[in-house]
């Protein structure tokens, strides 16, 4: 639901260059996608993926966290579609479950860090004093590998998915930061910039009106991708014990609790793996697919 | 290029100062009370205050940090709240398979990905070139566990070539060693590939496009030499330099592989930790792996001074 917006919004650049007869938006969108297959692909399974997680209780799912010792490590079967866990809790109801978790990690980080990144970058690339400060803490934060930041602030943190969400957001956010910085140091030597300096335009005014616009393109791509590593860090945290508590089903919680299991019962660790990296691809192709449309001449090299 | 050296030496510093302020900063980052989370629910009060002396939160910020980096200095890494070990102790003892896991992994990595990304951009439009790249797409997209747990499935446990989980320590054996490292370093090397793999194709494609490589082509220069020795030599530094960007991949992907396969390593050390509420040994870890991450980068800016004559700075 939440990818839809997004598509929409990202691809009317694209398809207003590509459309030379006037055309609905409708049938813009639609030659929108056919020229670029993987945003469709991409989304397409984002979507699907949403719509699992809004309607997990109309999937045919029971409590996902209603524990029956009489019934555990079942195989899959036709009363249990993806088998029972060691507590035997349904797996398929808690796999269905666990797509909310996911993807409101991914799309709150991804959401997050892009704000914060945005407003670090464009002060880091406006106001001249404070920018070797501020890129020399991003170096720094950034010499230390995100999902080992992420595991340091939740082993001092109680595991939740609030604090997931802000200790992933904080490893990413220096990321987005130093592209928005780049960005803005790039455009301010423009003419059109310094023209309307020379007119006499306030600062708030060159941000708005010049250079944020600019930074949407670079940033919705990189939206896309720290959304990716948002879900595999997320589902890493959980499956190591630092993440969101373990009854809370999560993919990377359910095959944590297949661990033990794994060489006897591997379809409990199976069926949250193919979701995860499902979903995980479907954002890594629509983040392809945005880099290609928005920016031809990145489309021919990567 | 001595002056370049030094200088490139010099800027490092104030980073990996930042670097250990931030970890440092990590206690009072986190929301909550982490005297109290560590302690775990359990604790008294008195437990809580003691726990927060132990970690200096009941002094002032700055002084506790003073008195921390100085420590830090001479190689004091803090004390483990759950063993009373020094942490700096606990890591020699685990810094072995986890040194061979990431070495081993590098070189499988860098020895794949080349050669694939070279191809794939000699080869560009072909379904050479696109089955590399959905490869790439596909690294990136399966988490590490995934394919941990799939490798071990197929290898160890279905054709049971490879030893399922476990280290043996080199000391009793290159073989042993390497068996037990395979199955870990393919599956930590696969989004590293896809890493390298990209960045490889899209810095050839531009280097195929010069002139000295047509003119290479016209003096009849073997394709093999065309590639790896006029157009790969030429693509090499943005090469090198996301094989040392990457590395940040390998640590935190080493940290879940290690739980993966039973690595006794630093990752196993660090998920204990975890478990324990150990945070000393989390401090340490972070702070370690992150001051070798900015002097292997560091290690290779030098490199490419030396390799590299055009590079003056």
């Amino acid at each position: 639901m939440t990818a839809q917006p997004s598509v929409a919004a990202s691809a009317a650049p694209g398809a207003e260059q590509a459309a030379s007869a006037p055309l609905g938006s409708a049938a813009r969108f639609r030659r929108y996608l056919r020229r670029h297959p993987s945003v469709a692909i991409g989304g397409g399974l984002l979507v699907v993926m949403a719509l699992i997680g809004i309607f997990a209780p109309l999937l045919g799912t029971v409590d996902p966290t209603a524990i029956a010792p009489s019934r555990r490590t079942r195989v899959p079967s036709e009363l249990y579609w993806f088998g029972t866990d060691m507590l035997g809790r349904d797996i398929y109801s808690r796999v269905i479950y666990g797509a909310r978790v996911s993807l409101l990690v991914g799309f709150s980080v991804a959401i997050l860090s892009s704000v914060v990144g945005l407003a670090i970058g464009l002060f880091a690339g406006f106001i001249r004093w404070a920018d070797g400060v501020i890129m020399r803490i991003i170096d720094g934060m950034m010499s230390i590998p995100p999902i080992l930041l992420a595991i340091a602030l939740m082993a001092l943190t109680r595991g939740s998915i609030e604090n997931v969400i802000i200790a992933i957001t904080i490893a990413e956010i220096p990321r987005v930061a130093r592209l928005v910085r780049g960005v803005v140091l790039s455009l301010r030597e423009q003419p059109y910039v310094e023209a309307a300096v020379a007119n006499g335009a306030r600062v708030p005014r060159i941000i708005w009106r010049h250079i944020l616009p600019n930074t949407f393109a670079p940033m919705s791509v990189q939206a896309t991708y720290i959304c990716a590593s948002a879900m595999i860090v997320e589902a890493i945290l959980s499956f190591i014990g630092a993440g969101v508590p373990p009854a809370t089903p999560s993919w990377g919680n359910i095959m944590a609790e297949g661990r033990a299991l794994w060489q006897v019962r591997p379809h409990i660790i199976l069926f949250p793996a193919v979701f995860l990296s499902l979903t995980v691809l479907a954002v890594n192709l629509l983040g392809d697919g945005l880099r290609d449309s928005l920016d031809p001449r990145l489309a021919k090299s990567l | 290029m001595l002056a370049f050296v030094v200088r490139r030496i010099f800027t490092t510093i104030p980073v990996m100062a930042f670097v250990a302020l931030f970890v440092f900063s990590l206690l009072y980052i986190a929301p909550g009370d982490p005297a109290a989370i560590i302690a775990g629910d359990q604790a008294s009060p008195a437990d809580v205050e003691r726990i927060r002396a132990s970690l200096g939160l009941d002094r002032p910020y700055l002084v506790r940090f003073a008195e921390w980096s100085f420590r830090v200095l001479q190689g004091d890494l803090g004390t483990s709240i759950f063993t009373s070990l020094p942490v700096t102790q606990l890591i020699a003892q685990r810094i072995e398979p986890t040194l061979s896991l990431m070495v081993l992994t590098l070189i499988f990595a860098v020895v794949v990905a080349v050669p694939m990304g070279v191809v794939a951009a000699w080869k560009a439009g072909t379904w050479i070139d696109k089955s590399a790249m959905a490869f790439a797409v596909f690294g990136f997209s399966v988490p590490v566990f995934v394919v941990g747990y799939l490798l071990a499935w197929v290898f160890a446990l279905k054709l049971d070539w490879l030893p399922v989980q476990g280290y043996t320590p080199i000391a009793q054996g290159f073989w042993p060693w390497l068996k037990n490292l395979i199955l870990p370093s393919v599956t930590l090397g696969l989004v590293y590939i896809a890493l390298i793999a990209r960045i490889t194709r899209a810095t050839m494609l531009e280097v195929l496009q010069q002139d000295y490589v047509r003119t290479a082509q016209a003096k009849g220069v073997s394709q093999k030499d065309v590639l790896f020795l006029h157009s790969l030599k030429n693509a090499a530094v943005p090469i090198v330099t996301i094989i040392g960007i990457g590395i940040a991949l390998l640590i935190g992907g080493a940290v879940v592989t290690e739980s993966v396969f039973a690595i006794p390593g630093l990752g196993r050390l660090t998920v204990d930790a975890i478990l324990r509420r150990d945070y000393p040994v989390i401090q340490g870890v972070v702070l370690m792996f992150s001051m070798v991450y900015v002097l292997v980068n560091l290690l290779i800016d030098l490199t490419y001074t030396l390799v590299d004559p055009r590079i003056r700075y």
